[in-house]
């Protein structure tokens, strides 16, 4: 079985993982990241968006072995200690978050939307959630935590 | 001070947990020497199963059992049951065929339990079912309503595919009315099939200690109680002391999780058969064959007027699929949550309902969100609407015209239901106010300009919840009571534990119930625990369903809290040398009347515990357990008004605006009720405009059964909504409140599909509203 290196929320880590062996899987089973969700077979749902060299990807559709020697970031990794990420802030302040089950997948990849859109508007930020499904907040207060972040500055 | 005052926007306590990853969800969660199991489910609609070959599973690496329903049969595992009986027409109750977790004979629908494999891995558990060989006998299959008394029969028990066919109301007084009418308006109606679809799937671990002789189930449960008792009572036969069963954080339910389904009990008869754990997770395919499905009815409603409009008589006809099995409470939510909702807000004196329901080769259908409520609104509102273009009425003059004014409560209605408080005028009044109805013919003009076609559709609603008096459900088939539990226990420190039947999978309880423990007891939020999801620790319960936690579990709080009190003033009485009845309640300090001399809640519970100087006649301890049996259904009611712009072009319908006035009564944390409304609302404008769970009329196959097909609401099929509020509180719970999870699924779809036939000028078209029926039906009306 080939054995995978990369770095995890700046930590060095390996594993020996089958082929089929997905991201998610790795970060789920191999090192008890549970904040990673998997909410669907087709790579729709986005509750297992992670960062991967600094781009929001879903960790579904990748292979362990593909992750090979990159820089990931889960949620877990997004708070500095105990201060909360001002997305993570943002989504606590506005209500952002029901069930808790999309969350990691939705703030993400929001901060990856301000990494690549500092200022966006309603209409950006809805467009880019097309790829994360939330069953509970009907996203009115996503939408609203990601602006008050993006208005605040530094959630990116 | 206490810092959580009820009223207040109180930020959610359980949210540091999910945003930083650290919630615990059932497939979070591993158990030494665990096995996976996977299921090897029906390819087929309707089969008989001649045989099943396990032999190449078996010899697959890392399998290590497979089971079929003969070896449950063998371990006298019973048929998992529907808990309410409904009494047919004609007296007799409703046909129950039974539910085996495996199969026993054929299968019934595509995606139903044949065979599950127990592997050390989950790929290996799937590699194992890839080979488990199934001989089948394919019989002719019906998925649709319309074809199925008659069609090929599924089950011994219901040879013509009836469930029930069952009444509600006056024939008689509504037959006079329809005689006497001035006008009737008719309407034919389909409820489109739902799949719920919480973003977790459904997951179970079971675990077996062969030294206790007992057993654990992680489930995604809503109501772990009553689960427990249905394996206990009905399937297993496991002794309720022998089974504990958590639900820890669940990533929504929407009622999908109330039920008790094949796989876990599956896992948890395996577990001790095999002597190891077993863990099953859904994945999201199976999710969409095998979690219970929603909605799913065909119906024909009259609705009588006189000369001035007034609503004299309404008659409905519904054929409501229940699927291939009776799921928990699939009898119920046609009947008993249908059409006892039929009047609505109106004061309509005549009403008579009736309901076949019938079996199908598709997965059963349960409540899902709005359960029922929904179901009766949708033909309601949808009728009136219709019946004011005809007479060519303004549809907020119409419904005005027709409710049940404020004077006139408690209303009884022609269906059973009294309604205890309301004021219905008022929320429809702010709704208008909010949506600037009278501007509304110039922003239609505008749009007109743009060439797009502009519409307003309106829904005035009510729906019962906070269920339910035990009685009252006992008396109508239930199976069970609708009571709930609380215990407040103190420690002696003076912090609280607040152990609650209520289960959360996103309602955010554990902020809500907080906010009314620290009020009521002067305790510092932080120092009130909430604690549920286990019957290992919480007593008996009933659980999450029909907008029930905090009319129904927060009252039970609110009455423990109040032994609390009375036990901690004749701690107070005895610690100030004064007498009971002089002891004053406030703020977290018993005081003697009129001095101020004063022992705090956190002294009175060191007392309790560390009883030295302490009353003779009382028990140590402060620890109070209370039980709480609503007196009525509690009524929330409210207009939702949306205004949508539709492009005849592409067929494309905007939601431009989305105004919900609803009376919840009290409200506790306003935050939390408008998160509850906005995310009921996207699930009914899924209903109106997206969702379709649609079966293959030939093959029986769901067409719809994964996100590549089925139409979830994305963020940008959505608008931001206005939420406005008027209260009336709860007549008969000591908090006033009613409950506000599902309104938005009820309320939507009707306010969508009555603007989008505004805006096309048409009077009906069936949900879901997808660009494409737009598009044909606007080119047909340009074209007139």
């Amino acid at each position: 079985m080939p054995t995978v290196t990369m770095t995890v929320n700046e930590r060095q880590v390996s594993g020996e993982v089958e082929g089929r062996t997905l991201l998610v899987q790795f970060l789920r089973e191999h090192l008890n990241l549970t904040g990673t969700h998997v909410g669907c077979d087709t790579s729709q749902c986005g509750a297992c968006v992670v960062h991967l060299n600094g781009d929001s990807v879903k960790s579904c559709t990748i292979l362990a072995v593909q992750a090979n020697g990159g820089k990931v970031t889960t949620i877990e990794g997004l708070a500095s200690g105990d201060a909360l990420h001002p997305m993570q802030e943002a989504f606590h302040e506005h209500h952002g978050l029901q069930c808790g089950f999309c969350t990691p997948g939705m703030v993400m990849s929001a901060v990856d939307l301000l990494s690549k859109n500092a200022k966006p508007s309603e209409k950006e930020i809805r467009e880019w959630l097309e790829g994360n499904i939330c069953r509970c907040t009907g996203y009115h207060n996503i939408v609203n935590a990601i602006s008050h972040a993006a208005q605040q500055g530094d959630a990116a | 001070m206490p810092d959580g005052s009820v009223g207040q926007a109180v930020k959610r306590r359980e949210d540091r947990r999910f945003l930083t990853g650290k919630g615990r969800y059932v497939d979070d969660i591993h158990r030494p020497g665990e096995l996976t199991a996977v299921f090897v489910r029906s390819p087929h609609a309707h089969a008989t199963v001649k045989s099943v070959h396990i032999d190449a599973a078996m010899a697959s690496p890392g399998v290590i059992d497979v089971f079929v329903g003969a070896d449950m049969e063998q371990d006298s595992i019973g048929s998992l049951p529907c808990g309410w009986t409904v009494t047919d027409r004609h007296g007799e109750p409703h046909k129950s065929p039974p539910h085996f977790p495996l199969v026993r004979d054929k299968a019934r629908y595509v995606g139903d339990h044949i065979a599950v494999v127990l592997a050390e891995t989950l790929e290996q558990a799937r590699d194992g079912a890839e080979l488990v060989e199934v001989d089948y006998d394919e019989l002719p299959a019906n998925v649709e309503i319309v074809k199925a008394v008659g069609g090929p029969p599924l089950h011994e028990e219901a040879p013509d595919n009836l469930c029930y066919d069952w009444v509600l109301g006056d024939e008689a007084a509504v037959d006079e009315a329809f005689a006497k009418a001035h006008h009737i308006t008719k309407l034919d109606l389909v409820n489109n099939r739902l799949i719920p679809n919480p973003m977790e799937p459904r997951a179970a671990i079971a675990e077996y200690d062969g030294g206790l002789d007992s057993y654990t189930l992680w489930s995604t449960s809503q109501n772990p109680h009553l689960l427990r008792l249905i394996l206990s009572a009905f399937v297993t036969g496991i002794p309720e002391t022998k089974l504990r069963i958590i639900a820890p954080d669940i990533g929504g339910g929407f009622g999908s999780k109330i039920y008790c389904y094949a796989e876990e009990t599956v896992c948890l008869w395996a577990s001790k058969r095999v002597g190891r754990p077993v863990r099953w997770t859904s994945d999201r395919s199976e999710s969409f064959l095998a979690d219970a499905h929603g909605r799913d009815h065909v119906t024909h409603v009259e609705l009588a007027m006189n000369e001035t409009g007034e609503f004299i008589g309404l008659k409905v006809a519904t054929r409501a699929n229940m699927g291939a099995y009776l799921s928990s409470f699939a009898s119920s939510i046609p009947t008993y949550f249908y059409a006892t909702l039929l009047a609505g807000q109106y004061r309509t004196p005549a009403i008579f309902c009736n309901v076949k329901a019938v079996f199908t080769n598709t997965a059963p259908v349960d409540a899902y969100r709005g359960a029922g409520r929904s179901e009766a609104t949708y033909p309601l509102e949808r009728i009136v609407e219709v019946a004011a273009r005809e007479l060519g009425m303004d549809p907020a003059e119409i419904r005005r015209k027709n409710f049940i004014r404020p004077d006139q409560f408690p209303y009884n209605t022609p269906v059973a239901l009294t309604y205890d408080i309301g004021n219905y005028e008022a929320s429809l009044d702010e709704a208008m106010r909010m949506i600037n109805y009278r501007g509304f013919s110039g922003r239609k003009a505008e749009s007109q300009a743009r060439g797009k076609l502009r519409g307003i559709g309106f829904s005035a609603y009510i729906e019962a919840c906070g269920i339910a008096p035990s009685s009252v459900v006992g008396s109508l088939g239930a199976g069970v009571g609708m009571w709930e539990t609380a215990q407040v226990r103190f420690n002696a420190t003076g912090t609280v534990s607040v152990l609650t039947g209520s289960h959360a999978h996103g309602q955010g309880h554990e902020t809500t119930f907080s906010q009314i423990v620290s009020d009521t007891l002067g305790v510092p939020m932080e120092n009130v625990e909430i604690v549920h999801g286990d019957t290992g620790q919480i007593p008996m319960a009933m659980g999450t369903y029909g907008s029930r936690s905090l009319a129904v579990g927060g009252s039970a709080i609110m009455r423990a809290c109040g032994k609390i009190i009375d036990k901690g003033k004749k701690i107070a009485a005895h610690l100030l040398e004064a007498s009971v009845e002089d002891i004053e309640f406030k703020d977290g300090n018993f005081t003697v009347a009129g001095t101020d001399r004063s022992k705090s809640m956190a002294e009175v519970a060191f007392t309790a515990y560390v009883p030295h100087n302490y009353p003779e006649d009382l028990e140590p301890g402060l620890d109070e357990t209370a039980f709480y049996d609503p007196l009525n259904f509690t009524y929330p009611a409210g207009t939702h008004i949306c205004e949508v712009e539709i492009d005849p072009e592409t067929g494309v319908t905007e939601i431009l605006d989305w105004v919900a006035v609803d009376d919840f009564g009290k409200v506790i944390n306003p935050l939390i009720v408008e998160g509850q409304v906005h995310g009921g609302v996207a699930q009914g404008v899924g209903q109106a405009m997206l969702e379709h769970g649609i079966y293959d009329s030939g093959s029986g196959q769901l067409l719809t059964g994964s996100y590549m097909d089925y139409c979830m609401p994305r963020a940008d099929d959505l608008p931001s909504f206005k939420v406005g509020m008027i209260e009336t509180a709860c007549a008969h719970n000591p908090l006033g409140v009613k409950g506000c999870g599902e309104v938005g699924a009820i309320a939507a779809p009707p306010a969508l599909i009555n603007a989008i036939t505004d805006a096309l000028g048409i009077m009906h078209l069936e949900m879901p509203a997808t660009p494409e029926k737009v598009w044909r039906l606007a080119q047909t009306a340009a074209a007139e």
